[in-house]
């Protein structure tokens, strides 16, 4: 066999440990080892990976903080729903559900193309700021709109009575009630979505991957170095970036597809600038620009909350401290040499190996 | 006269904006970093203020001094717990996560400590109401107290950063760190210092916030803090004017956009109006605009 | 450089032993009913989701000093915590299975409780004490509900406010943002012509920008309406009615269930209220004995604070589920499913005299009772004929 260079190596040990991590969890699950929480968790942890990925694109890899991310998931999750509740059994359920996928990335990727072409004329702090902006204008948009099916076609308004329907009519959005029973239209591939949402995880890695190390991603790392010296060799920056940013918002939107589908209520008012920050969180937490990382950290990150359930009403202040502790432990310089000191230490009276 | 009637509803929220604004852009300005939990800091001062009157039976003023002092020590503390050993970290990202953390926290102690019902706010500020036009425009007191605060607050830091040693230490700090450490600056010192001025301006935000919309929960913060990191940005983020101006600004834009266009889609309204203002003006209305170098 | 690895392992590793950690808070060696309740106890609905809880467990203590359900004692399981979201219902859910749950007593808020119900459907037996949106019990014939729906409650007002000639021309200022309150006022304002109401003003704001009226207010004053409908819970109707008094607007105010504790906000100038009138299930400071000895137990416990209707209403429901239990002779050996199948056809053949009222359920776990409609009078809620 050919030596891998390391980079595909890499790339390799990130399948390999979504694969592994798949298998554990379905070995439990088939053995009845998995409780009814874990069980529950599984989908959700899917959904973040995803998203966590997505966002890893923009800001590890592009630079740039994005804090709109939500509203690229609320724009795939709520395109595909109404998707899915317009269709209804005019198609079997796997057709509809792939359908489903590529509506809401799409969608979401006009999004970010839409939001892209003036965000990403700004730096820093300010592109923050506007990211914020948009995903909190999204979702003060999407949540005044009202949706319904009749014989005639599709109605849409923005108030409750002015969507006339005639018999036999169905109203899909209802403004901040939302698009409920989405999930039940796929009763029959449910216990399917966790296998689902692995395989989607596996093409977000393939896409991100291949992306980062092409000759697109190079010059996206290149401008996110150094914007001036790569423009200067003929890089056309904002093409770059953009690409990444639309690549990202359309992932968002397969996060937001997934999560829409795996629930049936889909309110607006979770998708806010918190879920972004929490997002984000994950991305930081992971290591910024590392994916392995931002897998490990969405799953312990999403998941220390749940565990932590028993601790009642103290539930949220130990995730607080916690996250904060872990950032300090992980990016506060003199924790850092406390820990290379310590592994030296360690590393020195282990017997030495030779590397393969 | 709705017009001026609708106007001076905007600078009425707007000045609550503006006074939470000028704490932000202070910490920002100085210590480069986005303190997302500024806005439960002001929630804090809020509960200390009004546990101090009605638990403890102090009065009023001897409360916001409480108010203030223990929210200076907060932040102090915050500050040297939470975000100094991350200072040098390599992205400054980790520090702004840090806050997120540092803000869940203060937001669940509250709960803990106050529980969840929300508690109205005794009013502190007997201040006469102007009445102008006949009976036809009133400016409440709270208003104008808040006005004043505002003014007294952006004139008296303009001047301490410009006029005193520690001040100017903390431009010096705020140009370049690492310079201003040779130069013999206390870093530390002067760090700190800014985030007991921007916290101990947090309990006085909070008893304004919490006099104009007298209600009190432990999220009551986190709202106003967002809103008033938009005002920040929109100003030109670090410019003392600045946060004053995109503070009253942002009130007077959302309650227009309210009037004038729809109540439902007004936040909507106002962040599209944040986002025009900034792709003219990328640094924001005060913003220095800073030039790139190879 | 790769050091994320161990911060993980850190954090797993306390996640680990959290979950090891003992949770129900009254262990005994017998078998008892494990009830489990859902709702806000963190984050913005936080002081609805406590109140459910909180009042739940004073039911309970009173059942089991009563000596419990066919002769077994009732435990309520650690509070499931939703923070209003329907994602994290499901997970909280789950978990109280996990721990034994046999019926839950929840959802507290509606769009978490349509989500948690389509889980629960045919399953587990489901109660919710307040998720008022029409979809939360259709999932399933396992699911009942003990509040009045939204848009019962939003035409029953319009219907209330006609028949007693309040006013003709009416405003509306509800949060466009959350559910419950959209949900009420969409019915309100399609059945408002049905009974010959003008709806002048329909004024919104959202739950991002829940603290500045002013221009809603004005424009409500300037509409000319003579009645204001507030669709809303009464932290925010706290702060409405301090502004409406703010510029003087004479009109009367008309609220539904969440406007249910106004008069307990600490520090709140009850005198603002004066004149409110609002159809609610539930008075904290009715003289009934019920009551009475309710609000003090439920004092007592929690720090003097007075319950709302979410607490009574949740009262009831293990009131409910006690008759129920009883009516289908249901013992905690038998599993989620059967207890769910009994319990839902015994549903059907009790009645009970609950703070809420006398109630019965229908078929599709509807509660059949009447609302009260109340005015505030001196500080206190009077009922209006």
């Amino acid at each position: 066999m050919k030596k891998m260079n390391k980079t595909t190596k890499n790339n390799f040990i990130n399948y390999g440990l979504v694969l592994v991590l798949f298998a554990v969890a379905q070995t439990l699950s088939a053995t009845g080892n998995l409780s009814n929480l874990l069980q529950g968790l599984l989908v959700p942890l899917c959904v973040y990976t995803i998203a966590s990925i997505s966002l890893n694109l923009v800001v590890g890899f592009s630079g740039e903080l994005s804090l709109g991310h939500a509203g690229f998931m609320c724009v795939g999750a709520y395109s595909s729903a109404l998707f899915s509740n317009v269709v209804g059994d005019a198609l079997p359920s796997v057709p509809r559900l792939i359908l489903a996928i590529l509506v809401g990335a799409a969608v979401a990727a006009v999004f970010g193309i839409l939001i892209g072409v003036p965000v990403l004329r700004l730096r820093g702090d300010y592109l923050a700021i506007v990211t914020l902006a948009f995903g909190e204008i999204i979702k003060n948009l999407v949540n005044i709109l009202y949706v319904g099916v009749d014989e005639n076609g599709i109605h849409v308004t923005t108030n409750s009575s002015g969507l006339k329907l005639a018999a036999g009519g169905k109203k899909i959005m209802k403004g901040a009630l939302g698009i409920s029973g989405t999930s039940t239209l796929y009763k029959d591939i449910k216990p399917y979505f966790f296998l689902i949402g692995v395989i989607l995880i596996l093409i977000t890695l393939f896409i991100v991957q291949n992306l980062v190390h092409s000759r697109s991603g190079r010059a996206i790392m290149a401008a996110r170095d150094n914007r001036i010296a790569a423009e200067s060799i003929g890089i056309n920056v904002t093409k770059y970036k953009l690409l990444a940013f639309t690549v990202s918002a359309a992932l968002a939107g397969v996060a937001g597809v997934l999560y829409a589908h795996n629930i049936s209520m889909l309110k607006v008012s979770i998708f806010d600038y918190n879920l972004s920050i929490m997002i984000l969180v994950y991305v930081v937490l992971g290591g910024i620009g590392s994916i392995r990382g931002s897998i490990i950290a969405t799953i312990v990150l999403y998941a220390l909350p749940e565990m932590l359930r028993g601790f009642s009403t103290y539930r949220m202040l130990i995730y607080a401290i916690v996250l904060i502790i872990m950032m300090l432990f992980n990016w506060a310089p003199a924790a850092i040499d406390w820990r290379k000191r310590v592994l030296e230490k360690i590393h020195n009276k282990l017997p030495k190996k030779e590397a393969a | 006269m709705s017009f001026i009637s609708y106007l001076k509803d905007g600078i009425s929220l707007g000045s609550v904006y503006a006074i939470i604004a000028l704490g932000y852009t202070m910490v920002y300005g100085i210590a480069k970093m986005l303190n997302f939990a500024h806005g439960d800091v002001i929630m804090v001062g809020a509960f200390v203020i009004l546990t101090a009157i009605t638990k403890a039976g102090l009065s009023p003023l001897l409360s916001v001094v409480l108010g203030v002092i223990i929210c200076t020590v907060l932040g102090v503390v915050i500050e040297m717990v939470a975000y100094r050993p991350l200072r040098k970290a390599s992205s400054n990202l980790a520090v702004l996560i840090t806050a997120i953390g540092v803000s869940y926290l203060l937001q669940n102690l509250a709960l803990l400590i106050f529980g969840a019902d929300a508690k109205s706010f005794v009013p502190v500020i007997n201040f006469p109401s102007l009445t102008l036009f006949d009976g036809r425009l009133t400016i409440k007191g709270v208003t104008i107290v808040t006005i004043l605060a505002c003014i007294i607050i952006m004139v008296g830091l303009t001047l301490f950063v410009s006029k005193t040693k520690p001040g100017r230490a903390m431009q010096a700090v705020s140009e370049d760190r690492d310079a201003a450490q040779l130069m013999g600056v206390n870093v530390n010192a002067t760090i700190s210092l800014t985030f007991a001025i921007g916290s101990g301006l947090a309990a006085i935000a909070g008893l304004l916030l919490c006099s104009a919309y007298p209600t009190l929960t432990p999220y009551t913060g986190a709202m106003p803090g967002i809103k008033a990191f938009v005002a920040a940005v929109f100003g030109g983020i670090g410019s003392i004017p600045g946060a004053m101006v995109g503070g009253i600004l942002l009130g007077v834009i959302e309650i227009f956009g309210r009037a004038y266009i729809s109540s439902q889609v007004a936040d909507a309204i106002v962040f599209a109006v944040l986002i025009i203002v900034l792709l003219v003006k990328p640094a924001g209305l005060f913003g220095k605009n800073i030039q790139e170098k190879v | 450089m790769r050091n994320w690895k161990k911060a993980l392992g850190v954090a797993a590793a306390v996640a680990m032993a959290a979950t090891t950690l003992p949770t129900a808070v009254f262990a005994e060696g017998e078998e008892t009913f494990k009830i489990g309740i859902i709702g806000p106890m963190t984050g913005d609905y936080a002081q609805y989701g406590t109140n459910v809880y909180n009042a739940a467990v004073v039911a309970a203590e009173e059942i089991n000093a009563a000596g419990g359900i066919n002769g077994y004692q009732v435990e309520i399981l650690a509070a499931g915590d939703d923070q209003g979201d329907p994602e994290k219902a499901v997970n909280a859910y789950n978990d109280l299975l996990d721990k034994g749950m046999q019926m839950l007593c929840g959802t507290v808020t509606s769009g978490a409780c349509i989500a948690v119900g389509a889980e629960a459907a045919e399953t587990t037996f489901l109660f919710t004490p307040s998720g008022s949106a029409v979809d939360c019990i259709t999932a399933g014939s396992n699911e009942f509900r003990m509040c009045f729906t939204d848009p019962m409650q939003g035409s029953k007002s319009a219907e209330y406010i006609a028949e007693k000639g309040l006013a003709t021309k009416v405003a509306v200022l509800y949060d466009s943002m959350a559910d419950y309150n959209v949900g009420v006022h969409d019915a309100f304002v399609e059945a408002a012509p049905e009974f010959g109401l003008e709806v002048v003003a329909d004024e919104a704001y959202t739950t991002d920008s829940n603290t500045d009226y002013s221009v809603q207010l004005g424009k409500i004053k300037e509409s000319g309406a003579e009645l204001l409908f507030l669709p809303n819970y009464y932290s925010d109707n706290a702060l409405i009615l301090q502004q409406a008094a703010d510029i003087d607007l004479d009109v009367i105010i008309f609220g539904v269930d969440g406007m249910d504790g106004i008069l307990s906000v600490e520090n709140f100038d009850t005198s603002l209220a004066e004149g409110v009138m609002l159809l609610t299930p539930f008075s904290a400071t009715a003289e009934d004995e019920a009551t009475v000895n309710f609000v003090t137990a439920y004092k007592a416990a929690n720090n003097d604070e007075t319950p709302n209707q979410f607490a009574a209403d949740a009262y009831d429901v293990l009131y409910a589920i006690k008759a129920a239990a009883e009516d289908a002779g249901i013992t905690p050996d038998m599993s989620n499913e059967d207890i769910s199948a009994a319990m839902s056809a015994s549903m059907l053949n009790i009645e009970i005299e609950g703070l809420t009222g006398t109630a019965k359920w229908t078929e599709d776990g509807e509660c059949d009772k009447s609302p009260k409609a109340v005015v505030i009078k001196d500080g206190v809620y009077e009922m209006m004929e």
